[in-house]
């Protein structure tokens, strides 16, 4: 059944860790990690709740393949109100420390309250407790994931933890594991020190032995590798050249955004893109990119490790950032360079390298910083509001300078840490923030791809990409080729994607697999390793249930079909030059038909019968 | 023709799908903390190795034995510990100068690599040929041909 059947239960406010049985029911209604987790939460947690507040809780869960042999099983999730949006927040992350928890023998830990004091949870099998955390707090990710090493002397340990940036309130700040894996957004780590929990560590030992049928599911999880070691995409773009191989494709068609969405196209896109990370560089004589590297149980292995150039002027002096760490992947690469019109390789990947250290989302710090940038060339904040940092579009040496200081929680970080709503709504120029309830867009421009920009606009967790990645049918052909400036078919496609990929992140696998695999492929797997129908129709309506109740989470906590919107930069600023010149996003166009697609009122509600249609 | 595993590092990815079809086959559970393959990550290098018994000729961990627990299967050369022999002393563990032979908490006896009979699931699992099942002689064939291909800019390498 390849679920544990146990949940962990932790009351910071009363310091008691206990065990509880897994509610098979609503496993049977939502599978795992992210649609189980958010049934929890949708039941135990009032929507219109303060998500910094001891009421709104934090879910750490796996899904039922996570620490199993299928290609991409490690995935853990983190479920809770987000202090970003104030909607629901799911968080995706791979690593290791999922499956740990899972061979630990927990489906999902639900941690409540808030504790005085700070503390770490320690799980070592079905033995957890609360420690108390006055050695880690105020450290980094990386200084708390060494030192819990230490502390425990076992290298086999897996940390979960916040860093500095979570603990000053920064609201997107990230859930750290394995050093350079992120749960990423929506200020997911920031509920997470809210709570004053400061780490978690596991060691498990048990494994997972309770596959349902064991023959069915090693050939269906082989069945699955092997498409994917085909696939031109996840058998060799992926492993050569990371999700920075869509860098100058993006480019290409005319849909990188720059500046704050104030461009389309960035003429510095080669400088950061995959190919310029392979490059050997006149310095050392090595590439950005040292290796490539799999999450726990991946047969793709996208992840990038990369180096610094050790002559930069980010990392001359300092020893600690000349190794080998986590690369710039492409939405970083993007939001951190294009959007900062940056494209100064190495000072990206040291400003990514502390975006892992302290625990930060590259994405949305990217894009708070370019809008800071857009408001310092237009005279709105001055050397005065940045202490004396010359915050211009393009300048290297001004992003690691505001950086550095960002992560001590200095000066402008306060401002910088609201995220880009909040800071541009403080200066007077809330059209600036390039967000969608409150959430800043990640690498795909709206007005020159048609699709993403509704995916963008119905997100339950605000503007992301692995809500609905669109982009791969828009722009690379898969599973089929739709053109990127029609609007016919995109509420369709995109209602597709979006419960397509809600299934596969309930599942505890990666979305990636999904250049390759289709429902076809996913189903089985998961109809071998647990009890029930999973059949390529009930993943489906599976995914369908759990992305209308999402929708009801967020209703209740107060959206309405206002906030499916995008910002007027993208409905009505076209676009300058390249080929999706004129372009703006028709988002009218395809917003009431998506409503119709959904079963859902003209005003975007969920009526009974799609509830009762979806069990909800 | 017996065969070795083969093992180069530098195609490891770490996503410890070696691990997990060890401890299947041995255990009947995906658990790496029973595997007798580990993959080490040395994480400021930015690499990757594996790591598991080489199956000396002339083993230390056998010698050690006393009470003759490990034996050699004469098909694939494996050092194999036999389950009803071994009484957990652990003296083996101590003789092995590489670390490969370790106790197991879960059965009380000590546990290592036995090449799964001749059918290494490590190998069979490994999606980047980083762990190979070999002719034990020729361990060293793909670099000498990779070597060898260097030699002659211009000839294209056939095996």
């Amino acid at each position: 059944m390849s679920w544990t059947r146990k949940i962990l239960r932790v009351d910071l406010s009363k310091g008691t860790c206990t065990s509880e049985p897994l509610n098979m029911e609503w496993a049977n209604q939502y599978l795992g990690q992210r649609g189980l987790a958010s049934k929890y939460l949708t039941e135990e947690v009032d929507p219109k709740c303060d998500a910094l507040g001891p009421d709104n809780k934090m879910i750490m869960a796996t899904g039922p393949l996570t620490g199993t042999m299928a290609s991409t099983g490690g995935r853990y999730s983190v479920i809770c109100k987000s202090p970003l949006t104030g909607a629901i927040a799911c968080s995706n992350s791979g690593g290791f420390f999922g499956a740990e928890l899972k061979f630990a023998g927990w489906d999902m830990i639900i941690f409540e309250g808030k504790s005085d004091k700070p503390v770490y949870l320690l799980i070592q099998d079905d033995k957890a407790e609360l420690r108390p955390g006055d050695g880690i707090w105020g450290k980094s990710a990386w200084e708390t994931d060494d030192i819990l090493h230490q502390t425990h002397q076992d290298p086999q340990l897996r940390v979960a933890c916040v860093g500095r940036t979570a603990e000053h309130g920064c609201l997107y700040a990230a859930v750290m594991n394995d050093k350079h894996r992120a749960a990423g957004r929506s200020g997911v780590g920031t509920v997470m020190a809210s709570k004053n929990l400061k780490a978690v560590a596991v060691r498990g030992t048990g494994g997972i032995g309770n596959v349902h049928d064991a023959k069915a599911f090693m050939a269906a999880t082989n069945d699955g590798k092997a498409v994917l070691a085909e696939n031109a995409v996840t058998g060799q773009g992926l492993p050569a050249y990371g999700t920075q191989v869509l860098m100058n494709v993006i480019n290409g068609v005319g849909a990188l955004p720059a500046r704050n969405m104030r461009d389309v196209g960035f003429e510095g896109a080669e400088n950061i893109s995959a190919e310029a990370m392979a490059e050997p560089r006149k310095s050392d004589g090595k590439p950005n990119l040292t290796t490539n590297g799999a999450c726990f149980s991946c047969t793709i292995a996208c992840g990038r490790i990369s180096t610094v150039d050790p002559s930069h002027f980010s990392v001359k002096d300092k020893p600690e950032y000349q190794g080998a760490s986590g690369g710039l992947e492409y939405e970083a690469a993007w939001a951190l360079g294009a959007d900062t019109g940056v494209d100064d390789l190495d000072a990206l990947t040291y400003i990514n390298f502390l975006c892992n250290e302290d625990g930060m989302d590259p994405i949305t710090y990217g894009a708070t910083v370019a809008a800071a940038m857009e408001m310092f060339e237009d005279g709105t904040i001055t050397t005065k509001e940045t202490d004396g940092i010359e915050l211009k579009f393009g300048s290297a040496e001004a992003f690691v300078a505001i950086t550095e200081q960002f992560v001590t929680g200095e000066g402008f970080a306060a401002d910088l840490g609201m995220g880009s709503k909040r800071l541009c709504e403080k200066y007077g120029q809330p059209d600036l923030s390039m967000t969608v309830k409150g959430q800043e867009f990640p690498a795909y421009d709206p007005r020159g791809i048609q699709g993403i920009g509704l995916a963008y606009a119905t997100s339950n967790r605000g503007a992301c990409h692995l809500r609905g990645y669109t982009i791969a049918s828009e722009v690379l052909g898969i599973p089929v080729k739709t053109e990127m400036n029609d609007t016919d078919g995109k509420a369709e496609l995109v209602k597709a994607f979006q419960d397509a990929t809600a299934l596969v992140d309930s599942a505890g696998l990666c979305v990636f697999t999904t250049f390759a695999w289709g429902m076809d492929n996913i189903a089985p797997q998961i109809d071998a390793a647990c009890e029930g129908d999973w059949s390529v129709e009930n993943c489906l309506e599976t995914g369908e249930r759990i992305w209308n109740m999402e929708r009801l989470f967020n209703e209740a906590a107060g959206f309405t079909a206002d906030d499916d919107k995008l910002p007027k930069r993208l409905l009505k600023e076209v676009i300058k030059h390249g080929p999706t010149e004129g372009q703006v996003n028709r988002l009218g166009e395809m917003l009431p038909k998506y409503y119709e697609a959904r079963g859902w009122t003209a005003d975007g509600k969920i009526p009974d019968e799609t509830r009762q249609r979806l069990s909800l | 023709m017996q065969k070795s595993l083969n093992i180069d590092p530098g195609k490891c990815t770490g996503c410890l799908q070696c691990e997990m079809a060890c401890s299947y086959e041995h255990t009947g559970t995906f658990n790496p903390s029973r595997s007798y393959i580990k993959v080490f990550t040395f994480h400021h290098e930015g690499r990757f190795a594996p790591y598991t018994c080489t199956q000396c000729d002339e083993a230390w961990c056998m010698r050690a034995c006393p009470v003759d627990a490990i034996s050699v299967d004469l098909t694939t050369g494996a050092k194999v510990i036999s389950d009803d022999k071994c009484v957990g002393c652990k003296v083996c563990t101590i003789a092995c100068p590489f670390g490969t032979v370790n106790y197991s908490q879960a059965t009380g006896k000590v546990v290592k690599c036995d090449l799964c009979g001749g059918d290494p699931q490590c190998a069979a699992a490994c999606p980047t040929d980083a762990i190979t099942y070999v002719d034990a002689d020729w361990t060293g064939y793909d670099r000498m041909l990779a070597s060898a291909a260097k030699s002659l800019p211009s000839a294209e390498a056939t095996a």
